[in-house]
C-alpha cells in the first residue's frame, strides 16, 4: 500500500522520491528505485500491480503500441444505485485514474511479432468486467482473428460488474465466444493472468489461453477465499488462489516473473504462429 | 386483466414485490429439472459421470423426449427437503459436474440431438475443492463449447439464476425464463455484502439488479417469459410443467428447423449484442437507462409474463406484495 499522499489525480505522476511499503515483507521502498525494478519488490518479490500503460509499456515494443476504440465508454442501463449512483462511481474513477474505463485495446508488437493487446487496469473499479471491457476484450479477439495475429489479454480484475447486473454476465458468453472462434480458426491466444484475476474474468477468457501465464504471488480464483473458507469450515491450503497454487494444480503453464515475461511472449509467439485463413472459413468469419 | 389496486407506492413496496419473487425462485417444494421433466417429458434417462473425477449429483444430464422430440437435457437440481439438498449440494455444481455436462453437449452435437437445459442454482459451489478442481476453468470452458455447438440450444431459466454457474449451461439459441425465476450476475446477499456492506440490504440490492424474468426480458437477456399458475410453479407444479414443456416444445420445433451452420452465427450475433455502452462521441446503445418512476415499475413486475404467453389463465397476483 502507499504510504498517506495527498489526493492526486493520476497515479502516473506520483512524485518519484515517495517511499511505498511493500506489503510482501514490509521493506520501505523508494518509489524511484521500484520504477527502475518494475514493481518488483527487491528484497521479497513481490510484484506490484501495474496500471494498464505500464504493462503496456512493458510487454509492447517501444511505440508500437496503437490504442483502438478509447472512445468507449460505460452507460447505466440499470439506473444502478447503492450508496452511489453509477455514473457517479464511473466519473470518480475517471477523475482518479484519468483511464475510461478498466481495459484498453489496441494492436501492438511483441519481439517484432505483430499482435492484438488488450490490457485491464485494476485502478479503475477494481478492473471490474462491464459492457466496455466485455466489447474490448472482444474487439481485440475479432480483430485478432481478421488479422490472422496472436491475441494477448492481460488479466487484472475482481470479476464482473455488478452495477450492470446480467449485462455484465453476458460478456462472459460475448468474450467466450469470441475465443471461441479464434481457437476454431487456429490463431492462438495467450492469457496473462495478474494480480489479482478473479470471479467472471477468470471463469471466461482469463482462464481459456492456449497459453497461460501467472505473475508470481498473483491472486488467481473463481470464489472468494473467505467464500470458500465459510463453506467447508476447514482452514485453506497453504497458498490458496495463488499462481503458484495454480500451477500446482495445472491450471497455467508457467509462473514468470515480470522480468522475464516480454522474453517468454515473444518466445512463445515463434510456436504459436496463426493458421493461415482457409478460405472456405475465411468470408463467414470476417 | 385488470389490474389490482396497487400498493402504496414507495421504495418499500417494490423492494418487497422483488423480493417474493426471489423467495418464489427459490422455493423448496418449486418443482427442478428432474420434477419437471418428469411431468413434461417421456423416455427420460438419465447419464452419469464426467469421465475424469466423478459424477455430480448437483447438475443432472440425460436424454428425454419431449413432445416427441429427442433431445439431450442438461440442468442444475437442487433437493425438495434436507438430506437431498445436502446430497445434491443445494444445486451447486463443482467442476465434474459442468464436465459432464460438456461431455453431453458434445454428444448431442455428434448425434444431431438439441439440447435443453434447466437453469436453477445459487451459483457454482465455492469451496476449496472446487478450486483446486478449476472451476473458472470448467465454467469458461462450458460456456465457449456451448457457443460453437452445431446444434439447437433451447435455455431455460427455471429458478434461480446465479452468475457464471449458471450462465455456463445457459448459452442459448432462445433464453426462456419461468415467470418467478430470477437472474443475476451476483447473489443478491453477496451484491448487498460488497456494495452495501451488509447482507441485509439484499432486497435493495435486488432491486437494484433487475433481476427479475420481466425485467430481464426488458433488458434482452430474457427472450420469453413463461407464465407459472396462480402462487408460483410450486402451488400446482403439474400446470407449471405443462405450460413450460408446451413453450419448449414450440421453440424447439421452431429451432430445428434452422441449418445448424446458420444457428451457430445467429447465436454469436445474439450475444456479441449485448451490452450497454456509448463512445464520447455518439449517442448510446444499447437498453436505455430504465429512470421510470417506482409506480411503473411495480406495475410491470406484477403484470409480467402475462403479457407475453397469450394462453395463461388469469391469476391473483396478490401473493407477490404481501412479501
Ligand atoms: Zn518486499
Amino acid at each position: 500500500m502507499p504510504i498517506k499522499l495527498p489526493f492526486r489525480p493520476r497515479r502516473d505522476s506520483v512524485p518519484s522520491d515517495l517511499w511505498v511499503q511493500c506489503p510482501g515483507c514490509g521493506e520501505m521502498l523508494v518509489e524511484k528505485q521500484l520504477e527502475k525494478s518494475l514493481r518488483v519488490c527487491a528484497k521479497c518479490g513481490h510484484h506490484f500491480r501495474l496500471r494498464a500503460s505500464q504493462r503496456i509499456a512493458l510487454l509492447a515494443d517501444a511505440g508500437t503500441f496503437q490504442e483502438r476504440d478509447a472512445e468507449l465508454v460505460s452507460v447505466d442501463p440499470l439506473g444502478f444505485v447503492d450508496s452511489k449512483a453509477y455514473p457517479d462511481r464511473i466519473a470518480a474513477a475517471r477523475a482518479t485514474t484519468g483511464a475510461q474505463d478498466a481495459a484498453a485495446w489496441g494492436t501492438a508488437e511483441v519481439g517484432g511479432i505483430p499482435v492484438a493487446l488488450c490490457v485491464m487496469d485494476f485502478a479503475f473499479m477494481g478492473g471490474s468486467m462491464g459492457s466496455v471491457v466485455g466489447e474490448k476484450v472482444t474487439l481485440a479477439a475479432e480483430h485478432a482473428l481478421a488479422a490472422r495475429v496472436p491475441l494477448i489479454v492481460v488479466s487484472a480484475s475482481g470479476g464482473a460488474r455488478m452495477q450492470e447486473g446480467t449485462l455484465a454476465l453476458m460478456q462472459l458468453a460475448k468474450t467466450c465466444a469470441a475465443l471461441a472462434r479464434l481457437a476454431d480458426a487456429g490463431v492462438p491466444f495467450v492469457s496473462l493472468l495478474t494480480d489479482p484475476t478473479t470471479g467472471g474474468v477468470y471463469a471466461s477468457f482469463a482462464a481459456l489461453g492456449d497459453v497461460n501465464i501467472a505473475e508470481p504471488g498473483s491472486l488467481i480464483g473463481f470464489a472468494g477465499a473467505r467464500v470458500a473458507a465459510g463453506t467447508t469450515g476447514e482452514a485453506l491450503p497453504e497458498g490458496f488462489q495463488r499462481a503458484e497454487f495454480l500451477f500446482a494444480h495445472g491450471f497455467v503453464d508457467l509462473v514468470v516473473p515480470r522480468a522475464a515475461l516480454k522474453e517468454t511472449l515473444a518466445g512463445l509467439l515463434g510456436y504459436l504462429r496463426p493458421r493461415p485463413a482457409a478460405a472456405r472459413r475465411e468470408a463467414a468469419d470476417a | 386483466m385488470p389490474d389490482r389496486a396497487l400498493p402504496p407506492v414507495d421504495e418499500q413496496a417494490l423492494a418487497e414485490a422483488v423480493w417474493s419473487r426471489v423467495q418464489t425462485a427459490r422455493n423448496v417444494r418449486r418443482p427442478h429439472t428432474l420434477e419437471l421433466l418428469g411431468t413434461f417429458a417421456t423416455e427420460v434417462r438419465e447419464l452419469h459421470g464426467d469421465r475424469f473425477f466423478g459424477d455430480d449429483p448437483a447438475l443432472v444430464c440425460g436424454f428425454a423426449t419431449i413432445d416427441g422430440i429427442r433431445v439431450v437435457f442438461v440442468g442444475h437440481q437442487k433437493g425438495s427437503e434436507v438430506q437431498e439438498n445436502i446430497r445434491r449440494n443445494f444445486g451447486m455444481p463443482h467442476p465434474e459436474g459442468y464436465r459432464k455436462a460438456m461431455r453431453l453437449f458434445r454428444m448431442a452435437e455428434r448425434f444431431g440431438l438439441p439440447v435443453v437445459t434447466f437453469v436453477d442454482t445459487p451459483g457454482a459451489s465455492p469451496d476449496a475443492a472446487s478450486e483446486e478442481r478449476g472451476q473458472a476453468e470448467a465454467i469458461a470452458s462450458s460456456i465457449a463449447l456451448m457457443t460453437t455447438l452445431r446444434t439447437p440450444v433451447v435455455t431455460v431459466i427455471t429458478g434461480e439464476g446465479g452468475s457464471g454457474g449458471a450462465l455456463a449451461i445457459a448459452v442459448g439459441d432462445v433464453v426462456l425464463a419461468l415467470e418467478n425465476a430470477v437472474y443475476s450476475v451476483i447473489s443478491p446477499e453477496g451484491c448487498a455484502s460488497i456494495l452495501w456492506r451488509t447482507p441485509e440490504a439484499a432486497r435493495q440490492a435486488a432491486v437494484a439488479m433487475r433481476l427479475t424474468a420481466g425485467e430481464q426480458q426488458a433488458l434482452g437477456v430474457v427472450d420469453r417469459v413463461v407464465a407459472e399458475p396462480a402462487g408460483g410453479a410450486h402451488a400446482d407444479p403439474e400446470t407449471a410443467a405443462r405450460l413450460l414443456g408446451a413453450a419448449i416444445a414450440e421453440e424447439l420445433r421452431r429451432l430445428t428447423a434452422i441449418d445448424p451452420d446458420a444457428l451457430v452465427t445467429a447465436r454469436y450475433a445474439r450475444y456479441r449484442a449485448i451490452g450497454a455502452y456509448t463512445t464520447t462521441a455518439e449517442p448510446a446503445r444499447g437498453p436505455a437507462p430504465d429512470r421510470r418512476r417506482m409506480t411503473e415499475r411495480i406495475r410491470d413486475l406484477l403484470r409480467s409474463g402475462r403479457t407475453v404467453v397469450g394462453q395463461a389463465e388469469p391469476v391473483a397476483r396478490s401473493e407477490e406484495v404481501d412479501g
